[in-house]
């Protein structure tokens, strides 16, 4: 087995260090959660959002009809909520006096000075061999998080058209995808998005959820509102299915990389790859409609999930442009091929990392923080220039395989089985090291 | 929007004299004004060829952002390069794809820079001129251009053009210059959806402006800044194309300005580090809720909505939450300019800056009286806190650049 130790970040209040938890739980537990103890006659805002059926890209011309644009509902709930939350003194610290500033340099890359963040705190050991792993009742997940956390509940609507109930009872029955504080912020409304709730589904992306997410980055129609994503592996530190969203109002430098178009899909989307960043990536755009980015990158996911490959994905530009990144940091720092010097500086490249925003826990490092410094540590979350090709090769047979992008053909079941097979062989010759099961190994921070 | 159009009409002559409109008219080329202080960025000015390029009538253009003109073809990166310049406060050079009101698309190449207030350094205005392109195929070695000069997406390298490029360019070159040829004459194309007709078409290739084409870019943003400049001279109020001197002292940038002027509802932002917490932004609805100009707001102390029967304990309580650097919400009676009365809930909290410093404090703003809440609306409580949430991040965001102007 292969795993890591790293000091787990407390996105919630009622994450207790894993031992501790578990041990200590009655029924009628008094503390206002989510579980059955406490959800009779709990009450949420219910957001319900229009599906499109167009491409995100023309909802602009929407204007014409109406000159007034409408007001961004989801955008001002989700601040207005956060906000709330703010005043209420529910986070372990005030992130807006946390130190950040754009490093000078051709793609600006972000750092934030974070000392409070990881304090108080002990190691835990995360597996990070597997990508995919049964969701497990007994570790933190989000059904334990009070109420007061969660913000409000996010939905496609009915009947098509936008809805809101400021005060929504909540259905357990009815499985609702949840929208919770993250109280461990790393920048302004930083949130996570749980799909189904109730379902307690694994850190694994679904057609489904993945549209859900998707939908949440055209609704709030802000371009520094972005939603990502770690998988287990790729420092996902909770194995119970969530993305996570922040606002900052700079551009990202990934979304700064030029890109070289490699195939355009049925659908209508464009996938290009990224040239001149220091991690090889994917970017998804375009499509006839929102479905169709959704099903492609969605494809590309479950691809990578069933090959055993850790990934970070980026929505970005109101869920016009999806940014897919296939890493390998967690295992090179399991197998010891990290150099110390950047194992001290304790940053995790997950998602946010690896686009540019850099969260630095000890001050010397933000005053030293530099383009090449950033660019030195994510060139080591970067599959090789090969294995990457290689990657690419079972991505684009999964993409162009299937009927991508026709709308509902997928479902939310199990759309795995299909590329798994096919694919495992060519796996297995090309990266043994993935396979490697009785492997043990520690790195301590 | 009768007070939109009024806000456009201040907006342009309040800083150029009455005949600018006449100078402006009489230059044949596309080119496109901005107010970034305006509520959602409008254009305040579209010239004739500007119009007559893009098939929309004045009336269809003016009061609208220029993404209006943008469709699935276009690059997002480019979008986001030209979005990042207005943040900055600098002129860019780029190539875009955009759409006339009949759906076709169009290359052009964008050139647009801020308009400087001499006096303050503040930017009063975007200029954007849209060059057609006349397209034809990229050389190889031709890519990267200058400072600035967008790398049309797909990267320097011009391996590209080889690899993926030449075989379909082989195919279709022809019918596609055809096309641009029809475009260029400005002929509407039968298309009836943007997206549809050219979706899988190479018309979202890349594409290279001459540098004949990029010269006549550059002359006509000077041709207007001139234009401008003497106009402002008769007002006094100067303007120019480069930034002259400091930003305006406690005055938010422009880019902070754009960013503010997104959030609809009643505020103010105050500076607690000038003599008397002088009011230094003022949203549009806070001047619709109380009746004041812009400028008989700004640099004024917030009391000037007190009058004879606001209660001086309320008055006291503002202050101190401003000492003890608090949010607090107080319900307070002021006065309009008209001197009318209302009931004011009002809102205030500390707002920090990238360096986690306080940089000023916003007050929102809420007539008691418009209270009712719809049964699907947002609480009056919570759409203040959402205004306070946007203040945050983009006061937040726009000191974090390193070229900033207000840090
Ligand atoms: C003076 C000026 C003129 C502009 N003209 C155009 C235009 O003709 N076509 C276009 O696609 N965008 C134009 N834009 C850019 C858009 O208004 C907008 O700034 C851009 O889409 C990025 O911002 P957004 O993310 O808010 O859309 C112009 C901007 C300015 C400041």
């Amino acid at each position: 087995m292969l795993s890591i130790r790293r000091v787990p970040t407390v996105v919630s209040n009622y994450q207790k260090d894993e031992g501790e938890e578990g041990a200590r739980r009655a029924g009628g537990c008094g503390r206002n959660c989510l579980n059955n103890c406490c959800l009779p006659g709990a009450k949420l805002p219910l957001y319900a959002f229009k599906k499109l059926n167009k491409a995100v890209s023309d909802v602009n011309l929407d204007v014409h009809e109406n000159r007034e644009p409408p007001v961004a509902f989801l955008d001002s709930l989700l601040l207005g909520e956060w906000e709330d939350r703010m005043q209420r003194g529910l986070f372990r610290y005030d992130v807006t006096a946390c130190e950040t500033k754009v490093i000078p340099g051709e793609y600006g890359f972000i750092a934030q000075l974070n000392e409070g963040r990881h304090l108080k705190k002990r190691p835990t050991e995360f597996r990070v061999d597997k990508v995919l792993q049964p969701f497990d009742g007994n570790k933190f997940n989000f059904t334990k998080v009070g109420q007061e956390e969660v913000l409000f509940q996010f939905e496609a609507s009915e009947d098509g058209e936008v809805q809101f109930f400021p005060n929504a009872p909540i259905d357990a029955e009815h499985s609702p995808s949840v929208v919770a504080i993250n109280v461990s912020p790393i920048e302004y409304g930083h949130v996570l998005l749980i799909p189904r709730l109730f379902e307690r589904l694994p850190q694994r992306i679904d057609h489904e959820s993945f549209l859900l997410a998707l939908n949440m980055a055209v609704e709030a129609g802000n371009p520094y509102f972005r939603l990502g994503y770690n998988s287990l592996g790729a420092f996902a530190t909770i194995n119970h299915l969530h993305f996570q969203a922040y606002y900052l109002a700079v551009p990202f430098p990934i979304e700064k990389a030029p890109t070289k178009k490699i195939i355009k899909l049925d659908g209508g989307v464009k996938v290009s790859e990224l040239l001149n960043y220091p991690v090889r990536g994917l970017v998804f755009e375009g499509g006839n409609t929102v479905d169709h980015l959704s099903n492609a990158v969605s494809d590309a996911c479950i691809c990578l999930q069933s090959n055993n490959i850790p990934y970070n994905v980026l929505i970005s530009d109101c869920g016009r442009r999806v940014f897919l990144l296939p890493q390998c940091y967690a295992e090179k720092q399991a197998l010891g091929e990290v150099s110390a010097e950047l194992l001290d500086t304790q940053v995790n490249p997950a998602v946010w990392e690896i686009s540019g925003h850099m969260v630095l826990k000890r001050r010397k490092d933000y005053e030293e923080a530099s383009e090449g410094n950033a660019w030195r540590l994510l060139a080591e979350v970067s599959l090789s220039k090969e294995r990457f090709q290689e990657v690419n090769a079972l991505i684009f047979e999964a993409i162009t395989s299937g009927d991508n992008g026709s709308g509902n053909a997928h479902g939310g079941q199990d759309p795995e089985s299909h590329t798994h097979e096919k694919v495992d062989a060519i796996k297995k010759s090309s990266h043994p090291t993935m396979v490697a099961g009785t492997q043990e190994c520690l790195v301590l921070q | 929007m009768e007070s939109q159009v009024g806000l456009i009409e201040q907006s342009f002559h309040s800083s150029y004299s009455f005949c600018v409109r006449e100078a402006l008219v009489e230059l044949p080329d596309n080119f496109t004004i901005t107010d970034p202080c305006m509520s959602g960025h409008p254009i305040v000015f579209a010239s004739h060829g500007f119009l007559k390029m893009t098939g929309y009538t004045e009336t269809e253009v003016i009061g609208q952002n220029g993404r209006i003109f943008q469709g699935p073809g276009t690059s997002r990166r480019s979008v986001m390069e030209i979005r990042e310049a207005i943040r900055e406060e600098r002129a860019i050079q780029i190539h875009l794809l955009n759409y006339r009101k009949d759906g076709t698309p169009f290359w052009m190449l964008f050139h647009m820079c801020p308009v400087f207030n001499k006096e303050d350094g503040r930017v009063i205005h975007f200029v954007g001129v849209q060059v057609p392109i006349l397209r034809k195929p990229r050389r190889l070695g031709s890519g990267s251009g200058r400072n600035g000069v967008d790398l049309c997406e797909e990267g320097s390298t011009g391996m590209h053009d080889v690899v993926y490029g030449s075989c379909r360019r082989e195919v279709c070159s022809d019918s596609l210059l055809e096309l641009d040829h029809v475009l260029a004459r400005e002929s509407p194309v039968d298309t009836t959806n943007r997206g549809c007709a050219y979706a899988g078409f190479e018309i979202e290739e890349p594409c290279e402006a001459s540098d004949m084409e990029k010269r006549r870019a550059v002359t006509a943003i000077n041709n207007i800044l001139s234009v401008l400049t003497h106009y402002s001279e008769l007002t006094g109020k100067l303007v120019c194309g480069k930034r002259c001197s400091l930003s305006g002292v406690g005055l938010p940038s422009s880019s902070l300005n754009i960013s503010l002027g997104r959030i609809k509802q009643s505020f103010v932002l105050i500076d607690p580090y000038l003599p008397d917490m002088p009011v230094v932004y003022a949203s549009d609805a806070f001047l619709k809720l109380t009746g004041y100009a812009r400028h008989e707001v700004l640099g004024h102390n917030y009391r000037f909505l007190s009058g004879l029967d606001t209660d001086s304990l309320t008055l006291c309580q503002i202050k101190e939450s401003i000492k003890m650097e608090r949010a607090c919400t107080v319900r307070i009676l002021n006065y309009r300019k008209d001197r009318s009365s209302f009931w004011n809930i009002l809102h205030m909290s500390p707002v920090r800056n990238a360096s986690g410093k306080i940089a000023y404090f916003v007050g929102v703003q809420t007539e008691e009286a418009c209270k009712k809440q719809e049964e699907h609306e947002m609480s009056p409580e919570m759409r203040q806190l959402s205004a306070v949430g946007a203040v945050k991040v983009a006061v937040r965001s726009s000191s974090m650049a390193a070229g900033s102007s207000r840090s």
